[in-house]
């Protein structure tokens, strides 16, 4: 479980976070939502450590994250997995090279039992065989797919995805999502993934956590979000002609 | 500024030395860089040695017009300006611009395309795993590229003044070994080294807090370039003040 306590973060004058706390829990795919500029993404940087908080605390499973030293920490992140906006594949290395990475990195595993992990997860995520691409060669949503399986090669206990869906076309990002919510289950993994795509939030949206000006200003699921009588969730949440189509049907 | 500025490559040059997470992997790395480095840029050096040292033959003996100085000083004055300015200064010059703007642009490009989040995301020390093997890639391969280039340079001057006939062959050896310091070798060697530090961590710098795009990227591959070449000609002077 991942804890958010009271984390204020600003970057000059400009606060960005203005006291948010929220629980993510395992099993269950937790959704940060928002306009651009709300404050998800710099939320989720203070969540895995890429920013600092100006206040406030994170911890994983009761061990504060935020007082923790670098050497320290390193041991949680060994424990997170993350999918990058832009997949952040190493492109000077193929497929199998990226997912085998960590293993290579923190393990002392032989090179067969590496290769099966990584052919494990290729599978995982439909691309066994894929071995011997290289990033430029894969597609968008190949390459977040390969994004994932790299997450997931350590068998990680949180997985963070930073607006997983950006760039794909629908039917790849309904793919992507429904993974990452086979693997939530599937593995107890804590997720969180910052987006604002509609699709993900109706698909796979079990707890909802809207940030509005760099505030937690709603906290819910997919079955409350369509029902609130929130001013701006509504304003969001309906900012799509397609949305309000089809709940006017 | 230029504190805030030095104080953060300072950091970041600690971070590099921070202990690597698994050496064999680092060692891969070194060795990937040392033929980058070196093989990569072996030709490029080879070519402008040799038009030194011929250079610099043909220039020296239009200046000694006087009857009175032995031509073979030409050839000792090719040899001392090679080994102590022209091999270690110009070739690091140029390597700047060809080592250095790749370096800052290879890590650069890995900071807008979130790789080294990536990295650090997975618990790698990120400025370890890129920058050390480059650091050390670059204080193995740069001394001995500068090594090269001397021997190539005085080649390149031996020949230029036979064929222009400037100085015999063997006027050009009598100048050579005459009078030969080995000190100014080791001067060379130390000026290589601080000069392969500069270039790969100055240019590494750059690249590491690129903020932005493909602009940004350039950006800092140019002034990766600028201030390590700023920064060579600068302890050039304050090596040969302090040594010679």
């Amino acid at each position: 479980m991942i804890e958010v306590k009271d984390v204020f973060k600003s970057f000059g004058d400009n606060e960005v976070l203005k006291g948010i706390t929220a629980d993510f829990k395992p099993g269950v795919t937790s959704l940060i939502i928002g306009s651009s500029g709300s404050g998800k993404t710099t939320l989720m940087k203070n969540m895995v450590g890429l920013h600092e908080p100006n206040s406030g605390k994170v911890f994983y499973d009761g061990r504060d994250f935020t007082s923790m030293d670098t050497e320290e920490r390193i041991d949680i992140r060994k424990e997170i997995g993350m999918l990058f906006q832009g997949s952040a594949l190493f492109d000077s290395m193929t497929v199998e090279k990226n997912i085998r990475f960590p293993l290579d990195m923190f393990t002392d595993q032989s090179k067969a039992e590496k290769l099966d992990r990584v052919n494990f997860v290729l599978e995982r995520v439909n691309l066994a065989g894929k071995n011997h691409l290289y990033p430029a060669e894969l597609s968008g949503g190949m390459m977040k797919r390969v994004g994932i399986a790299r997450a997931i090669a350590m068998r990680p206990k949180y997985l963070f995805c930073d607006e997983p869906n950006s760039g794909l076309d629908p039917k790849s990002s309904i793919m992507i999502d429904e993974l990452v919510a086979e693997i939530t289950k599937e593995y107890e993994i804590t997720t969180v993934i910052v987006t604002h795509d509609m699709n993900s939030v109706m698909g796979i949206g079990e707890h909802i956590l809207f940030l509005h000006q760099g505030e937690k200003w709603w906290e819910g699921s997919k079955d409350e979000i369509t029902s609130t009588d929130n001013k701006e969730l509504n304003e969001f949440v309906f900012a799509t002609k397609l949305m309000e189509t089809l709940l006017k049907k | 500024m230029v504190f805030h500025y030095f104080g953060k490559y300072i950091l970041l040059i600690q971070a590099v030395f921070r202990k690597p997470e698994k050496f064999s992997i680092y060692k891969n790395e070194i060795f990937r860089e040392m033929v980058s480095i070196g093989l990569g840029s072996l030709g490029i050096i080879s070519i402008i040695s040799v038009f030194i040292g011929a250079v610099t033959t043909v220039q020296t003996a239009f200046q000694l017009t006087s009857d009175l100085i032995p031509k073979s000083i030409i050839g000792g004055i090719t040899r001392d300006s090679t080994i102590l300015e022209l091999s270690p200064t110009i070739c690091s010059l140029v390597l700047a611009g060809k080592v250095g703007s790749s370096i800052a642009s290879q890590i650069g490009t890995m900071r807008v395309t979130e790789q080294i989040d990536a990295l650090e995301i997975m618990g790698i020390n990120a400025p370890g795993y890129l920058i050390l093997p480059k650091l050390l890639g670059g204080i193995i391969m740069i001394p001995m590229l500068v090594v090269v280039a001397i021997a190539l340079s005085i080649m390149g001057g031996y020949l230029a003044g036979s064929a222009s006939g400037a100085v015999t062959s063997q006027e050009f050896i009598q100048g050579l070994t005459t009078d030969f310091i080995p000190f100014t070798l080791a001067v060379a060697m130390i000026k290589a080294l601080v000069f392969a530090f500069i270039i790969t961590t100055v240019s590494a710098y750059q690249g590491y807090y690129t903020d932005g795009g493909a602009i940004e990227v350039g950006n800092s591959s140019t002034k990766a370039v600028v201030i390590s070449c700023i920064a060579i000609l600068i302890s050039d002077y304050v090596i040969a003040q302090l040594l010679l």
